[in-house]
């Protein structure tokens, strides 16, 4: 390290509405070196980058680039200081090709032509210099998650951009490809380029940043040299207090099959999504499911959840399951399957509508929140009160809209609607998406205690550590297929990110 | 059937194509950089109206054109306003436009010349007559080839031939321009533009006030070239017809041309009965039959811009 400065921050804040996102914040970038800004969600990370990049202006603060104030009124202006961005949701034309994505905003002149090809020369030259290969000729939605990630880097560095932000950048990548990326910041760096890097995982920014800057609640809590911190001691600092990291649970007592399916298949539009998928899930047991997102989890899920039709066999406690879609998610609450989707906002709760009235979907016609024909709204919002209680949802109050709880809340009060119904198998999709560490750790203690009376649990996780510390065997669905199912306890995180990849132990 | 008819049903479903082929062009700008307009009829009757009256008033057909697409412009940009500026929902912002220019152009005819509705009969150099190209005359006699184009080709308005050349030049602008790339950008997903540091609105209302310039050229092509003045809902749907053509099409030049000849034969067909013994009503209702057999898979994919009728906000 040089000592130089690359990018400083002095007092940024930011208020949307009354919520303060970033309070007063300070922040020294080295020249040269990988940055980490790690803070759980909603801590205010993409917002800070955000305002670096342009996208919103702060309320008050600096930006010093290079040691001169540099006002980024727009992202214009921070693609001229040398800032370039890569975002969590990938700002790329999906049916063009790689070249025109990347000159897009930066032509020379009016006509496409000459712009192409010269772009097509300077690609190549960046390829080779950062070990970047990728097709200039390949439309965007032919390429995997992991190639499109480094068209949105090429784009950064055609733009000549020196600072590189990444927001979130592993979340959809295999453990291969993950480390792949690395390598290539790695080299970035070398080159003399300076990387900033938002995540949450702990374990990325001990592999591969220099310093890294805590974030909790829009401030800025510390920042440390990462050699002379530890992981305990992010976690804290994140949290506000102590946090167990790891899943406390005891061995498995595994008891009858409850689930026992066979050859399960969904297409949708014609294409096969699901591919002839067999799973036994037995009584006192997390069986995790891990995998890539896109590869046939959801699928699987919505399958057993009654919300798709597919074919294949399932039995139930004995009791066989209609695939073909004649069931209805309330036809398999009632035979005994909670389900917590993978997508809250989208299928687990109605965003507009109050807590209490969320609490009833799906058990709504139940006898003991009914009177008459009508629904019984008093019981409703006294059995909310209760459950708000139980799993401590914080505001507790039934009559407040369900998007006015933070995520982490939103999915206790979704939790607490499927586990509180006494399920014999629950589903539950990425069980901690946007959620803080703090009711994650409440969330996995719920989920054992749950495998610990005897429930049944399919577990479907894009977070690879989530998946190894809570499940008692793991899945790795790759292509719709399960690649191989192995014991928790015995296997590593190499060995199910070969099967993540598609790999097998045969190949 | 003799060939001396063929032509003519031809000649006719030249005439009839040109308004929906540069409705159908219109729509495709907006559509393609991400603004649904339904609105293509709206603007084509005030362009229609408008010219009609100026080009009555002034004598010229050229000064008609000129305050067609201006009224035409004014209904584009209402509708940018709405649907860019404001966020407002695409089709309701498109219908309402609909609805204030069917009641608005026989409002006004009927106030400033009372004749229920419609604008004088227009003659000379109020309208766009027909030219004769090159050559026409000498070739006649070449078999097949010579009365194609000396009836078919050759005896239309100038803005025949002004829509016909709008498809190679708007093939161009789309797929060989920064503007274009742009443009199909903005529709597809507009995030990726705002992240270049490009403007979305911007790029949104020039496509819109491109769509207006081209249904005024459609309006004023319908009152002072097709016909000799403005009637009542002389549009009668065209705009529709336009929408569903570039369903056909899937937003693409060349295939807006095939889609609104192919559109424009079954409307030169139900002009003829006596030469065709289908229903009328069939034949009008051809159109939006193979539009809905496109729509349901049957002929190839037809995949509209991503971003399509979704105002675009940036996210948190």
């Amino acid at each position: 390290m040089t000592g130089d400065t690359a990018i400083e921050l002095r007092g940024i804040s930011k208020a949307f509405g009354s919520v303060q996102a970033n309070k007063d914040i300070h922040i020294r970038v080295a020249k040269g070196s990988i940055h980490g800004i790690i803070g759980e969600n909603g801590a205010g990370k993409s917002t800070l980058m955000s305002i670096l990049y342009g996208f919103y202006r702060a309320d008050s603060g600096q930006i010093l680039v290079d040691g001169r104030e540099t006002p980024i009124p727009d992202s214009q202006a921070a693609i001229r200081a040398g800032i370039g961005m890569v975002f969590q949701h990938f700002k790329l034309v999906q049916n063009f090709t790689v070249l025109e994505n990347v000159i897009l905003g930066v032509e020379d002149g009016r006509l496409l032509r000459p712009s192409l090809a010269k772009a097509r020369k300077e690609l190549a030259r960046l390829s080779k210099d950062y070990g970047l290969e990728v097709d200039p000729d390949a439309k965007i939605e032919d390429l995997s998650v992991g190639y499109q990630q480094r068209v949105e880097i090429l784009k950064a560095l055609y733009r000549q951009a020196d600072i590189l932000i990444l927001d979130e950048p592993t979340g959809v990548l295999t453990p291969a490809e993950a480390d792949h990326l690395f390598r290539i910041l790695r080299g970035l760096r070398e080159q003399g380029k300076t990387v900033i890097l938002i995540t949450h995982k702990l374990r990325e920014i001990m592999d591969i940043t220099d310093e890294v800057s805590v974030m909790r609640r829009g401030e800025m809590i510390a920042s440390v040299v990462t050699r002379e911190t530890s992981p305990p001691q992010l976690a804290e600092l994140m949290v506000g207090r102590k946090v167990l990291l790891r899943v406390d649970k005891q061995p498995a007592q595994l008891g009858e099959v409850v689930l026992q399916a066979n050859d399960l298949r969904v297409s949708h539009d014609g294409v096969e999504r699901l591919k002839g998928v067999d799973l036994t899930i037995r009584r006192g047991e997390i069986l995790g499911i891990a995998g890539v997102a896109g590869n046939g989890q959801s699928e699987l899920m919505e399958l057993l959840a009654g919300i798709v039709a597919g074919t294949g066999s399932a039995r139930l406690l004995g009791r066989e399951l209609d695939l073909s879609g004649h069931e209805d998610g309330r036809d398999r609450r009632h035979a005994g399957i909670g389900h917590v989707p993978e997508d809250r906002q989208h299928l687990g709760v109605i965003m507009d509508f109050a807590a209490w009235e969320n609490v009833a979907f799906g058990y709504h016609r139940e006898d003991a929140y009914r009177s008459g024909p009508f629904t019984d709204n008093a019981a409703l919002k006294a059995d909310t009160a209760a459950k708000m209680e139980r799993f401590d949802v914080r505001p507790p109050l039934p009559n407040l809209a369900i998007k006015h709880f933070s995520g982490g809340n939103q999915q206790k009060i979704i939790v607490a609607r499927e586990i509180e119904r006494n399920p014999d198998l629950l589903l539950i999709g990425q069980p901690t998406r946007g959620v803080d560490i703090g009711a994650i750790e409440f969330i996995h203690k719920q989920i054992v205690a749950l495998r610990d009376q005897g429930k049944a649990i399919l577990l479907v996780s894009v977070e690879l550590d989530e998946v190894m510390s809570l499940s008692d065997r793991v899945a790795v669905m790759f292509d719709g297929r399960i690649m191989g199912v192995r014991d928790a306890a015995t296997t590593n995180e190499r060995e199910l990110g070969l099967l993540m990849a598609g790999v097998t132990e045969t190949a | 059937m003799d060939y001396a008819t063929l032509l003519q049903i031809l000649d006719s479903t030249l005439r009839l194509t040109v308004p929906l082929l540069l409705a159908c062009l219109a729509g495709l700008f907006s559509e393609r950089a991400g603004i649904f307009d339904i609105g293509l009829e709206g603007k084509m009757l005030v362009a229609a109206m408008t010219s009609g009256s100026v080009a009555f008033l002034t004598g010229s057909a050229w000064i008609g054109l000129a305050a067609g697409i201006g009224a035409s412009l004014l209904w584009a940009l209402m509708h940018g306003i709405a649907s860019i500026t404001f966020r407002g929902n695409q089709l309701i912002s498109g219908v309402a436009l609909n609805f204030l220019a069917s009641g608005m152009t026989i409002l006004v005819a009927q106030a400033a010349f009372g004749q229920g509705g419609r604008t004088p009969p227009l003659a000379g150099s109020a309208r766009f007559n027909e030219v004769a190209l090159p050559l026409a005359d000498t070739l006649r006699g070449v078999p097949v080839i010579g009365p194609f184009y000396a009836d078919v080709i050759s005896g239309h308005s100038l803005l025949v031939y002004i829509a016909l050349l709008c498809v190679p030049l708007t093939w161009w602008v789309l797929f060989r321009t920064r503007f274009g790339l742009r443009l199909r950008a903005v529709g597809e997903n507009p995030a990726a533009v705002d992240t270049a540091g490009i403007s979305v609105s911007r790029m949104r209302f020039t496509a819109v006030l491109i769509t207006g310039v081209l249904c005024g050229i459609a309006g004023a092509y319908l009152a002072t070239a097709l016909q000799a003045g403005f009637g009542r809902e002389m549009t009668a749907g065209r705009g529709y017809i336009a929408l569903a053509a570039l369903i056909f099409a899937k937003w693409r030049p060349w295939g807006a041309l095939w889609a609104t000849l192919l559109f424009g034969f079954f409307q030169a067909l139900a002009l003829r009965p006596d030469v065709v013994p289908i229903p009328v009503a069939a034949l009008e209702a051809l159109p939006y039959v193979l539009t809905v057999l496109v729509l349901a898979g049957f002929v190839g994919k037809a995949i509209p811009p991503r971003a399509g009728g979704e105002p675009y906000v940036k996210e948190r």
